[in-house]
């Protein structure tokens, strides 16, 4: 009777190579996969899709998507969920794209979606907190509704256009490479890549090499934890909360620039986009683990996809498949793996 | 005698109309392991945590080294060396050991603006103290979800002790462990007792209380029962005051 041996096709593979392939899964898994899906769309679009062009346009369009999803990455490390992200970034669009129509100076219309933002993530976190919601499902989902509805009712519903130079510099600036190229260069490095590489960063460093990056980690772990080494966990998931806000409200910023235009569907779904980027990235769902370069091959990942899908005229529904598809099969491949790694 | 390290007078522990803990007393000494016994919702757990912090006491007052002392978290017990280690563990199975260690008390060095964690110390620190208290693991990298049962508890009672903790408060530390491991548990119970620390340890397992304690005391019904030291008295008698049913006055002999 060998029939157990082909209820898992890794039972004859030893330990210690297990422990090799998981940990190459692990770190590299999806770099493996946005490699392979790299070379494929360059096999099928060899004029267009490896062009310096093409590649900037992808970043350009999903810049304000990884800032989105960078916060919801925060918020996930901690076990929780934040669903206004879209409607946040919406609300603030709609403050800046009022400021900027009222004439204020660039600066202060700059400002103001960030402050906007900055206050609903504080208002999520209080309400989880405080209103002690069962769940940041719950509060967040409210907050979903009611941030667009405010933002739909401060701006009338209908879209705001023009902004000044300075503030769509976030959005669509460009940094020229003549100096590296030679004259007449047509290539550039677009403003929202490097900024965006900048936030990278800098919540890299905040999770790993700052205490509350290893609180918001131990909070995801076990929060019973947290609280037994006296941790205020309450006064961190605000903070958590108000952060990711904040991001949506610097979001908010890229996608003015990129649109020049505040309109009333911005942010429609994207919650659910950011989601999926940062789970697609190796998050767990259930909290403390994942990277904050998982979380931007991710959105690069889903950006891709999209433009590849795109310069092949496949249909948006067949785009929609397939990102479903790419969900399931990247938390199959992680399921895999934790049975390759542990020992049980 | 000595001043007790650590000292609560007449502990009261409400939960809206429930009595959880009525009037309770206990004592404990540099150097001294109390065992505190009672049966499941006796009140010793609750107990422990108004100490630590964690469910600060409705009434009553905590004297620390005599001195009156309020604890409204775990912070402000712990900033006075007294540490619990939670039946549950409490860790963090995601973080490495060396960070589960100094979780909330990361040692830390001036980056520019900002205080960055210092990861080098941290290990360095927690492979010293691991060292110290005999407890063997591959690395201090090692992350606790990797790690076996009575690994885990010597994990948490290094996090208790990392700071020269007076006092330690350990719920059944050997409750959730294979038989092989509560001896190793054990010996670093008594390791913490030569290097004078206090110890209280909640316990059902009688065989535990006998190899570690000098003293032992009951809580029944959220009440102070019995007390004895841990020589005068036997393993029958322990049974008993669990139960309810014998019962000597405080301190007194039972003979």
């Amino acid at each position: 009777m060998n029939d157990t041996s082909t209820k898992s096709p890794m039972i004859n593979i030893s330990v210690e190579m297990r422990a090799k392939i998981g940990s190459v899964l692990d770190r590299y898994g999806i770099l493996i996969l946005i490699a392979i899906m790299m070379l494929v769309l360059h096999i099928l679009q060899p004029d267009v899709f490896f062009t310096w062009r093409n590649l900037t346009n992808v970043f350009k369009q999903t810049a304000w998507q990884a800032t989105l999803a960078l916060g919801m990455f925060i918020v996930i490390v901690t076990a929780g969920i934040d669903l206004s992200v879209g409607s946040i970034l919406m609300l603030s669009l709609m403050a800046l794209a009022i400021t900027s129509k009222a004439g204020f100076p660039w600066i202060v219309v700059m400002v103001v979606p960030i402050i906007v933002g900055v206050i609903c993530g504080y208002l999520n976190g209080v309400g989880i907190t405080k209103l002690r919601m069962p769940h940041p499902f719950i509060m967040t989902l409210g907050t979903l509704y009611l941030f667009r509805g405010v933002g739909n009712l401060v701006s009338g519903g209908v879209p705001i256009s023009g902004f000044a130079e300075q503030v769509n510099f976030l959005g669509t600036g460009r940094i020229k490479m003549d100096w590296l190229l030679g004259e007449g260069a047509r290539e550039y490095i677009p403003v929202s890549l490097i900024f965006v590489i900048f936030l990278y960063l800098v919540v890299w460093f905040y999770l790993e090499h700052t205490q509350h990056g290893r609180w918001i980690f131990g909070i995801g772990g076990n929060p019973n934890a947290a609280r037994a080494v006296g941790i205020n966990v309450d006064n961190m998931l605000i903070l958590v909360y108000t952060i990711c806000g904040g991001l949506a409200g610097v979001a908010a910023l890229i996608l003015a620039g990129r649109t020049n235009s505040g309109y009333p569907n911005a942010g429609l779904q994207s919650e659910l986009d950011a989601i999926a980027a940062v789970i697609i990235g190796g998050a767990s769902f259930f909290g403390g683990r994942g990277t904050v370069i998982g979380v931007f091959s991710g959105v690069f990942l889903m950006g891709l996809l999209r433009n590849g899908l795109n310069l092949m005229d496949v249909s948006v529904f067949w785009q929609q498949i397939m990102i479903g598809a790419i969900i399931i099969i990247a938390v199959y491949v992680d399921v895999l793996r934790r049975e390759i790694t542990t020992r049980r | 005698m000595t001043t007790p390290i650590l000292q609560a007078k007449g502990i009261c522990k409400y939960f809206g109309a429930i009595t959880a803990l009525e009037n309770v007393n206990l004592h404990v000494s540099a150097g001294e392991v109390l065992g505190v016994i009672g049966d499941n919702g006796a009140g010793k757990s609750t107990l422990m945590k108004t100490i630590s912090g964690l469910n600060p006491a409705s009434k009553g007052e905590i004297l620390f080294q005599g001195k009156p002392v309020k604890f409204n978290t775990p912070r402000d017990a712990r900033d006075l060396g007294i540490e619990m280690v939670y039946q549950d563990l409490a860790l963090a199975g995601n973080l490495p050991i060396a960070q589960n260690i100094y979780l909330g008390r990361e040692p830390t060095k001036r980056f520019g603006l900002i205080n960055r964690i210092d990861h080098k110390r941290c290990l360095e620190m927690s492979q010293e103290h691991l060292d110290k208290l005999k407890i063997h693991v591959k690395s201090a990298k090692q992350k606790v979800e990797e790690l076996s049962g009575g690994q885990r508890q010597a994990v948490a009672i290094a996090r208790a002790t990392a700071f020269d903790a007076n006092l330690v408060i350990m719920d059944e530390p050997t409750a959730a462990l294979a038989v092989k491991e509560v001896s190793k548990v054990l010996d670093l119970i008594k390791r913490l007792k030569s290097l004078n620390v206090a110890v209280i340890i909640i316990s059902h397992r009688m065989d535990d209380i006998f190899a570690v304690c000098d003293r032992v005391m009951a809580l029944f019904h959220g009440r102070n029962f019995a007390e004895d030291s841990i020589k005068d008295t036997s393993h029958d008698e322990l049974i008993g005051w669990i139960m309810g049913t014998t019962q000597n006055k405080n301190g007194s002999r039972n003979e």
